[in-house]
Formats: C-alpha cells, sequence, structure tokens
C-alpha cells in the first residue's frame, strides 16, 4: 500500500540544489541534480547525521556540509571509502510536479 | 587522432601491458578509474607472482614482513577487473605490423595500444665468476627467496655497491645471521645522496650494528670453491676475503632488450615523450624504469607514479596531462636509522650551505640553498622534517624569511597542534595523530596496509587523517613512508585544483581573464572538466574567481557556495545556525547591545557569546529564522561565515589611552567600512593597533596597522590560526587615506593572484614579500589601478542580510516544505 504525496514543482527547488520537506517530524531532503534528475534521501548524514540537504550537489551527490563526506543521490550510500546509508525514498515526476511515496515513514497525513 | 576505433563504438579496444610491476599496474589502476569500460586488458608478468611492493622487499629480507604483507593486488583483483593475466610468462616479441606480442612459449595476443612496462635488471658486473652460483642480484622475490635460503646454510655474505639497495641487501642478510661485509668502490657510502660527512656518520652506525665495510675496493674476480659455489671474492689489490654468497647492488640497467628487438629508439632506457609514448610508435607507451623520459631513467616510485597518472589520462584519450619531470628525494629503509637526501646536496658555485652537526648525538644535517630557495639537503640521524623540507625544495619556495630557523625544522617555524614532540617511528599505536579528527597512528598503519595505500591523498581519504587542518601532514607522510616504504610525498610540482581537472589555479585564473569566462559552466566547458558539473572544491573556487576577476558582470552562483556562505551565517554540529553581526573596529552602542538581548530573547538563542574578534555571537539560531534574527538585529552582516572581510580588531587607542599616538579605533572602522563585503579568496582580519604595545595583536592578522607618532606602519601576511605566522613589515605611511590605499592594494594583490583557500601568509610564502613591495610600493600607478579594482569591486557587493531580510531574496534557502 504505497503512500504518494504530491510536494512541490521541480522548479521550486535550485538546480543543483535541495529543498527540505518535513513529513510526520522527519526531514527529507529533495535533490534535484544539473541533469534535473530528481533524489529524495532522509535529510540525516550517514557520518554523523549532518544536513545533507544543506551540502554542494554536483553529479550524482552530495557533499555533506559538516565534514565533507560525499553521499551518492541514488542509494544514498556514502561514496567510497566512507560507509554507511542515508535512507532513500522513491520518487515520481508527473507535469512538473514531485511526488514521494512516504510509506516507509508510515503515518499518513493526507 | 586514431580514427580506426571510435570511442564507444564497436568492440573494445585492446591493451595489453609488459610486466606487471609497480609502474605498469599503477597505471591500470588510474586508467580503471577515468575509463573502466574503454580495454580489454591483457597483462604479461615474467615473474610467477600477482603484483605486488617491490620496495618492500627490503623488510621482507630483513625479516620484518612476509611476502604475503607485501602483495598489493591479489588475483582477485585482475579477474574482478576482468584483466587476462599471464603470469610467469615473458613477452619476447613485438611485431608492430600485425599489432601482436608473443611469449616464449607461443601465446600471443594482439594489441590496440601496448604499454611496456618492463622495468630494469640489476647490473652484473663482467668479472670471472659472475655467473657462479651464489652470485645474485636484489631484484624481486626470488632473489629475496634465494638470499634466505643462503642465511640458513652459509656465513659469509659479501654485499658488492654501497648504495641504498646493498645497504638494505647487507641488513637484511645481517638481520638474517650472515656476517656480512659491504664492498664499494667510492671513497664513502651513497656518494650519490651523501656528502662525507654525513656517509661516515652512517657508516659509523651500521657498524655499530656489526656491519662491516670495505671501501675504495675494486672487485677483481669471484673464486669458486670445490662444489662450485662461489666461496671467496678477490680484489684488484689481490686481497680476498669469504664469500658464500654476494649481492650485486651496483646499480640497475632499463629493461630495453624487447623494445629494442621490435626497433623501438631506446637510448639509456625507452625513449618516450611527455605523454609517456614512445617517440617511435605512438601507439606504443612506456613507463617507469624501462623509460627514458628528458634523458632520465627514474629509479623510484615516486616519479613513476607521476608518469603513470598522466600515461593513464592518456590511454583513457583524456589527453591532457603531461609529464615534465619529477625531482626526487631517498631515505633508506634501515629500521633504526634515519636518512634523507634530496636534490642538490652537494651545493657549489652559487649556493649556500647551512650546517647542523652533533656527531656525538649522531644527528648531522645540512641544507644548501641557491637564490632564496632550498635546493637541495641531506639528514642523518634527525630526518622529522624530510617531507617539509622536501615539499619546499619542490615548489621552490621562497625560504630567506624562514632562513633563521630553517634548519630546526618545521615547528620552529610556526606550526602549531603538533609540536613534532613525536617522531612516527616512535609513536605506539594508540597514539593520536590527527586531532582534528581523531585518528591513531595504529588506525593509518593498518589503512595503509591493509588498503595498499600509497599517497598522503589516499590515506586522507581513507583515514581522514590530515583531510581537515592538515597540520599532522608531515608525521602522516612520515607513517606512510615507514609503512609502505619510500617516499611517495613527491606530489606533482603543479596542483591541479581538484580531481576534476589537470589544470592549476593559475591556469584557470588565467582563462577566465583571457578569455572573458562569465559563467561556472562557460570555464568547465572551455577548460574540458572531467565532471559535468564538478565537485564540492572546484565549483567555489570557479565561483570566486568569476567574481573576483569579473566584477559586476559574472553572476554569483549560490549554489556553488558552501553552505554558510549560502545561509549567510555559521552551521552548526546540530544543524542550526550562528549569527554574528558586525560591530565597527569593536565599538557597540547601548541600543545595539538592546537589540541583540531582545532579538536573544525572542527567537530563544540559547547561546550568546562573545567572540575571539571583538564581536557578539549567537549561536543555536533556527535556520528558518536567520531572516527574522536579521531584521530585527537591523546590523550589519559581520560576515563571519564567508572567505570574505572578517573583524578589523582595534584597541581603544589615543582617544582614551595614556599611551595612544593615533586614533586606532577610527583607523579600524574606517578601515571596517571601506573593505566591507570584501570577498577574498579566503578569510581576512585586519587589526590596528594606537601603539608599539600592540594591544590589537596586529602581528598575527593578514594586515595589522601600527599608528607611531609618526604615521602608520603597516604589516601583512600574519597568522594566527593553523600556521601561526608573525606578519612582516611592509611599509610605514604618514595619512590614514594613505593606509586605506597601500593596504587596499595588498588585498586587492591577494584577490587577483592568491589560491582559491590560500590565506595571505601561503600567498606571501609563495610570491615573496619582495614580490608585493614591487607591485604595491614601487609601482605607484599600479597600487592606485589595484586599489580602484577593488573599490569597483566593492561597490557593486551589497549587504547580504539586508537583501535577504528585507529585500526577499532567495527566500526558498530558508523555507521547509510541509508534507
Ligand atoms: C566564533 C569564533 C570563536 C569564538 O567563540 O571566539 C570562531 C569560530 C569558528 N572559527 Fe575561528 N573563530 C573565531 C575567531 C578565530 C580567530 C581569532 C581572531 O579572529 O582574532 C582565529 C585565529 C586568527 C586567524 O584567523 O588567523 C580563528 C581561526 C580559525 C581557523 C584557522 C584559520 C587558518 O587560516 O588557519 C578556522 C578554520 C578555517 O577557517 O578554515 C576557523 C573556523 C572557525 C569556524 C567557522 C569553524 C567552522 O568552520 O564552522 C567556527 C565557527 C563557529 C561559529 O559558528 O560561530 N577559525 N578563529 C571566533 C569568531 C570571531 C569573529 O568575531 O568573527
Ligand atoms: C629491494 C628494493 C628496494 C627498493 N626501495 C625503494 C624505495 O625505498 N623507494 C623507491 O622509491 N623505490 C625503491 N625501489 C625501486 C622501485 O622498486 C622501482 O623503482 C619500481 O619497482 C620500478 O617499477 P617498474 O614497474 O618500472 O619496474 P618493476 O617493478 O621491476 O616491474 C617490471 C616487471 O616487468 C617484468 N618484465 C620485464 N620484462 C618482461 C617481459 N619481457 N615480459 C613480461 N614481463 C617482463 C619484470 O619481471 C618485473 O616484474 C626499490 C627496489 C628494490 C629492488
Ligand atoms: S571555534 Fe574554532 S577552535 Fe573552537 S572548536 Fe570551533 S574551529 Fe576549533
Ligand atoms: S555529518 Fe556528514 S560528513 Fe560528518
Amino acid at each position: 500500500m504505497n503512500h504518494w504525496i504530491d510536494i512541490l514543482a521541480v522548479a521550486d527547488i535550485p538546480r543543483p540544489g535541495a529543498r527540505v520537506v518535513r513529513h510526520a517530524d522527519i526531514d527529507i531532503a529533495v535533490f534535484r541534480n544539473a541533469e534535473d534528475n530528481i533524489f529524495a534521501l532522509e535529510d540525516r548524514c550517514p557520518h554523523k547525521g549532518g544536513p545533507l540537504s544543506q551540502g554542494i550537489v554536483h553529479g550524482k551527490k552530495v557533499t555533506c556540509p559538516l565534514h565533507g563526506w560525499n553521499v551518492e543521490l541514488d542509494s544514498g550510500c556514502a561514496a567510497a571509502p566512507d560507509e554507511g546509508c542515508a535512507r532513500e525514498f522513491p520518487v515520481r515526476i508527473e507535469d512538473g510536479r514531485v511526488w514521494l511515496d512516504l510509506t516507509a515513514i508510515g503515518r499518513a497525513t493526507a | 587522432m586514431d580514427m580506426s576505433t571510435p570511442l564507444g563504438r564497436g568492440p573494445r579496444m585492446k591493451l595489453v601491458m609488459v610486466g606487471n610491476g609497480m609502474a605498469g599496474v599503477r597505471t591500470l589502476e588510474e586508467l580503471l578509474k577515468l575509463a573502466p569500460d574503454l580495454y580489454d586488458i591483457t597483462v604479461f608478468g615474467a615473474e610467477p607472482h600477482p603484483h605486488y611492493n617491490r620496495i618492500l622487499l627490503s623488510p621482507v629480507l630483513a625479516g620484518e614482513q612476509t611476502v604475503a604483507d607485501i602483495v598489493l593486488n591479489p588475483l582477485d583483483w585482475y579477474k574482478e577487473n576482468g584483466i587476462a593475466l599471464h603470469l610467469g610468462k615473458k613477452v619476447v616479441k613485438i611485431d608492430r605490423t600485425a599489432r601482436v606480442v608473443e611469449t616464449g612459449d607461443g601465446t600471443r595476443a594482439g594489441y590496440d595500444r601496448l604499454l611496456l612496462a618492463t622495468g630494469s635488471e640489476p647490473f652484473i658486473l663482467p668479472v670471472s665468476g659472475a655467473g657462479l652460483e651464489g652470485v645474485i642480484g636484489f631484484r624481486d622475490i626470488a632473489d629475496v627467496d634465494a638470499m634466505i635460503r643462503a642465511s640458513s646454510a652459509y656465513k659469509h655474505a659479501i654485499v658488492i655497491g654501497g648504495g641504498l639497495l646493498g645497504l638494505e641487501a647487507a641488513n637484511g642478510l645481517m638481520k638474517r645471521g650472515m656476517d656480512v661485509s659491504v664492498v664499494h668502490l667510492g671513497p664513502w657510502l651513497m656518494e650519490r645522496q651523501l656528502d662525507e660527512p654525513a656517509a661516515r656518520l652512517l657508516q659509523q652506525s651500521l657498524e655499530a650494528r656489526g656491519m662491516r665495510f670495505l671501501l675504495q675496493k675494486q672487485t677483481g674476480e669471484l673464486v669458486a670453491g670445490p662444489g662450485g659455489r662461489v666461496a671467496a671474492i678477490r680484489f684488484k689489490d689481490g686481497s680476498e676475503a669469504p664469500a658464500d654468497l654476494v649481492v650485486m647492488a651496483v646499480g640497475i640497467r632499463p629493461n630495453t632488450t624487447l623494445a629494442e628487438s621490435a626497433g623501438l629508439h631506446c637510448n639509456r632506457g625507452i625513449v618516450v615523450s611527455d605523454t609517456l609514448q614512445t617517440v617511435t610508435d605512438p601507439r606504443i607507451y612506456s613507463i617507469g624504469e624501462c623509460a627514458a623520459h628528458r634523458g632520465i631513467a627514474y629509479g623510484l616510485v615516486a616519479p613513476l607514479f607521476e608518469q603513470a597518472r598522466v600515461a593513464a589520462n592518456h590511454l583513457a584519450q583524456y589527453g591532457i596531462g603531461r609529464y615534465e619531470g619529477s625531482v626526487t628525494s631517498t631515505r633508506l629503509k634501515v629500521t633504526g636509522i634515519d636518512l634523507f637526501s634530496a636534490g642538490d646536496f652537494l651545493g657549489g658555485e652559487g649556493t649556500e650551505t647551512l650546517l647542523y652537526s652533533d656527531p656525538i648525538g649522531g644527528v648531522y644535517k645540512k641544507l644548501v640553498i641557491k637564490d632564496d630557495k632550498l635546493v637541495g639537503g641531506v639528514m642523518v640521524g634527525d630526518t622529522v622534517d624530510g617531507a617539509w623540507y622536501f615539499a619546499l625544495l619542490r615548489d621552490g619556495k621562497d625560504v630567506s624569511g624562514l632562513r633563521d630557523h630553517l634548519m630546526f625544522g618545521q615547528d620552529h617555524c610556526g606550526n602549531l597542534g603538533h609540536q613534532g614532540h613525536h617522531r612516527a617511528a616512535g609513536m605506539t599505536d594508540d597514539m593520536e595523530v590527527c586531532g582534528c579528527n581523531g585518528v591513531c597512528k595504529g588506525d593509518i598503519v593498518k589503512a595503509i596496509r591493509e588498503k595498499g595505500l600509497f599517497t598522503l591523498e589516499d590515506v586522507r581519504k581513507h583515514t581522514k587523517a590530515s583531510s581537515s587542518c592538515g597540520s599532522c601532514t608531515g608525521l602522516v607522510e612520515q607513517i606512510l613512508a615507514f609503512t609502505a616504504g619510500g617516499d611517495y610525498s613527491a606530489a606533482p610540482k603543479k596542483k591541479s585544483v581538484c580531481g576534476c581537472t589537470d589544470y592549476t589555479h593559475e591556469d584557470v585564473r588565467a582563462a577566465i581573464r583571457n578569455n572573458k569566462l562569465l559563467t561556472i559552466p562557460q570555464v568547465m566547458t572551455f577548460m574540458e572538466w572531467r565532471t559535468p558539473d564538478g565537485c564540492a572544491s572546484c565549483r567555489p573556487a570557479l565561483n570566486y574567481y568569476l567574481l573576483s576577476t569579473w566584477p559586476g558582470e559574472a553572476e554569483d552562483d549560490p549554489q556553488s557556495r558552501f553552505i554558510n556562505e549560502r545561509a549567510h551565517a555559521n552551521i552548526q554540529k546540530d544543524g542550526s545556525y550562528s549569527v554574528i553581526p558586525r560591530m565597527w573596529g569593536g565599538i557597540t552602542t547601548p541600543a545595539e547591545l538592546r537589540r541583540i538581548a531582545e532579538v536573544a530573547e525572542k527567537y530563544a538563542i540559547p547561546t550568546v557569546k562573545v567572540t575571539g574578534g571583538q564581536r557578539i555571537d549567537l549561536l543555536g539560531v533556527k535556520k528558518a529564522d536567520l531572516p527574522k534574527v536579521w531584521a530585527d538585529l537591523d546590523m550589519p552582516s559581520g560576515h563571519a561565515y564567508g572567505k570574505a572581510l572578517r573583524t578589523v580588531k582595534t584597541c581603544v587607542g589615543s582617544e582614551w589611552c595614556r599611551f595612544g599616538t593615533q586614533d586606532s579605533t577610527q583607523m579600524g572602522i574606517d578601515l571596517e567600512k571601506v573593505f566591507f563585503k570584501m570577498w577574498a579568496p579566503h578569510k581576512v582580519k585586519l587589526a590596528v593597533s594606537g601603539c608599539p604595545r600592540n594591544c590589537a595583536e596586529v602581528a598575527i592578522k593578514d594586515v595589522g596597522i601600527i599608528g607611531v607618532d609618526s604615521g602608520w606602519e603597516i604589516y601583512v601576511g600574519g597568522n594566527g590560526g593553523i600556521k601561526t605566522e608573525v606578519a612582516q613589515f611592509l611599509v610605514k605611511v604618514k595619512t590614514p587615506d594613505e593606509v586605506l590605499e597601500y593596504v587596499g592594494a595588498f588585498l586587492q594583490l591577494y584577490r587577483e593572484e592568491a589560491r582559491y583557500l590560500d590565506r595571505t601568509v601561503h600567498y606571501l610564502e609563495r610570491v615573496g614579500l619582495d614580490y608585493v613591495k614591487q607591485r604595491v610600493l614601487d609601482d605607484a600607478d599600479n597600487r592606485r589601478a589595484l586599489y580602484e579594482r577593488l573599490l569597483f569591486a566593492l561597490s557593486v557587493e551589497k549587504d547580504p542580510w539586508v537583501e535577504r531580510a528585507k529585500e526577499g531574496k532567495l527566500a526558498h534557502e530558508f523555507e521547509t516544505v510541509i508534507a
């Protein structure tokens, strides 16, 4: 039972950059890279919980603002040699709007 | 370009490598990083072993490591990367027309590109008896096995050659219980790396361990015993010594037989160009000890790795790098004996020598300086600073300012954090090396061993040691040298901006200026960046270079700025922010203080702190509150978050102080108001004191000004941070207007020429104070022009807090979407 929610317009996310979406007290970083790919990760760096949304986005990676880990946007996992993953959320684009599947977070709000 | 096998179409190209050694495999590793799918790769190795670290044969011989320890890439690695590996097969023929190589047993492989990395062979003296059993070189695992076997069956070992290799062999054999004598033709040991006093000291410490030396002895013949094995060495002077094992370590000879048989031009090595292609056949590359580049065949790993990087780049069809030669340095890997040598250590015409000699303590240091630059050095007994000296030498740094302290090492030249009480070798595994990231020696050693790391860069990536403030870099380099063997600190002389390009900061700046590039994508296209949109290192640098070169024309790219500069506040460990409003020259008013107090209460800001820079820090502000906090404070941005003008620290000065000679407070306020909003390669801090008592600590500021009775003294390039450095006197002027002009001109020079993230101290260290004097003092027109360019750049900047708090600029930055 999926739980897709219409979040915001692609155009509302800086390119390349991110916006923070809060759902049920969980912050989710929604990224847009230079090629207009959209990714959604929990806004917590696998290192020490830094806000990934605030990092510099390049290629399919974001560099965490706290200690510079590089996190792969499509998997949420730290680029080697670092280890650990941020939770990742399924994304769908429809008519220029970003939908997220927030089933994983459980609590329905819509 | 070769069009017969176009990129990305048709079947993959075929790359064949001959020689499975250190330079060759390194090239493959670099190539696989850049273009993993471009080639089907086949490797031929004459030795029956996978890729191992040849350097560590010495510790293996000495019984400190095992062969298993020194394997760098096990067979699985070849499999995982789809490399067809032929071990124990020697290539004997290259057919350049058919583009096929062939081994002794008839195995054939076709190639589109061929890489010859055949290394070299020990030079065997052409004396009678050289072919006897028990006479060997010291080059590969087979040699080490032979030596270990001999050590358990025989007593007397002779090593011919008192160079690095010979001494390491002798040390190993001695550790294995043999009686070892080193025969050396020269008047002292290692004459190509050491001067006489250093060599004598070395000889003494080796003799103390039981090694014997036969200097100035020329080998006449090797004499066989009854069983046909070598039994003695006879010298030209008629004397003799017993020898059950003779190790020839008199030099190496580039292995060019194969190349020569294929008609490739060889002259003391296979002759290659700056792209590491053979001059005869551009499909054939050659690197490593077998290759002669600009007349030199290198015999150390560091330069070979530089070659590998360039060759890989060309094989990957990026075609940017050039290899332009290397400066090398040497370390002896005999545990317990410290020896380091680099460059021109003998000196001579036009050079000066700094000498430190303590024969009792066993320390000898000699530094050779030419034209204010370090050109060579040798150290015995104390080599802690080897890596640092080598960096000074390689980068051609002006050392005139360091002269007084140079001999005493880096710790005496203002580097806080690590006082060098420990030398890497003497540290235990649980001792902390990197204070920023809490990395201990054991972690580093383990990573180097397990992951086969070679470079400082690799160690930084895997362990984080030395990746933050960098003050432990020397220590990490030492650990690397000890653990991986050799000295790998030889990074290329030209430092590229980051891994996305081979161009240097200077190249990029010149391209931006000369071609009027105005955006980051333009720069990346023009300079053929390897990545589509750069990385977190190059984008902020490019953004700064564009803005500082074309103020008012290039547009700022907030998405290429570090979060602090994008949010205009400092991010904290919990994701909240801190706000430091500007207090001109450290002066505030009751009204301002009241507003700060009210804001702190209204937004429930947990911490209010007086900073070390004469202003007030509000810590723990929620990001969403930032624009409101700024609006309510109604004070200018303090830029405490930016590579920008930070504080102008002042003392009370002549207005109140009984000693004050000038109004330092007003001077500070004027400076801060004029240079407010100034972006720079790194942060910039100023200070003004009203008399030489110097209560504003001007000596550790980027620009410090001291008021004296007759005017103002200006000091530049001080630093109170990681690299603590006392500012240097630039000039004395009379009026406040002159202060502004001279300081402005200096800052603009720094803005235009420093590399991104270099503070003024680093910039000055690179260009030298004389250069700055020439541009700012001697040339008045240039000074005014610099100052005017700075004023123009400042005129187009706005206060970012006002823009965001009052004009709603980039509001999305501070909003969270609620879903
Ligand atoms: C707040 C303050 C400490 C304090 O509570 O007093 C401070 C706080 C930080 N300093 Fe500092 N430095 C502060 C004065 C200093 C000083 C002393 C001074 O300015 O008089 C120094 C040494 C002087 C100098 O810069 O030469 C100093 C040398 C550093 C360095 C090392 C710089 C260097 O080139 O070696 C860093 C790291 C960096 O910038 O890369 C740093 C970095 C930092 C950062 C930005 C760390 C970071 O990247 O997040 C800290 C931000 C905390 C925050 O959000 O407020 N801070 N820092 C001081 C702010 C002064 C101000 O009013 O703006
Ligand atoms: C004991 C010792 C200690 C050393 N210590 C240091 C040190 O401290 N620091 C330092 O920087 N350097 C040191 N060196 C030097 C360093 O090891 C070499 O510079 C480096 O290994 C050269 O790399 P290469 O790839 O050119 O040659 P190699 O590593 O020798 O590789 C060449 C390979 O090609 C193979 N080969 C040759 N011809 C053919 C053929 N026709 N077909 C197939 N295979 C072939 C050889 O068998 C060999 O395995 C040391 C060397 C030795 C022997
Ligand atoms: S404020 Fe400065 S010295 Fe203190 S912990 Fe942060 S960076 Fe280090
Ligand atoms: S919290 Fe992200 S790198 Fe440390």
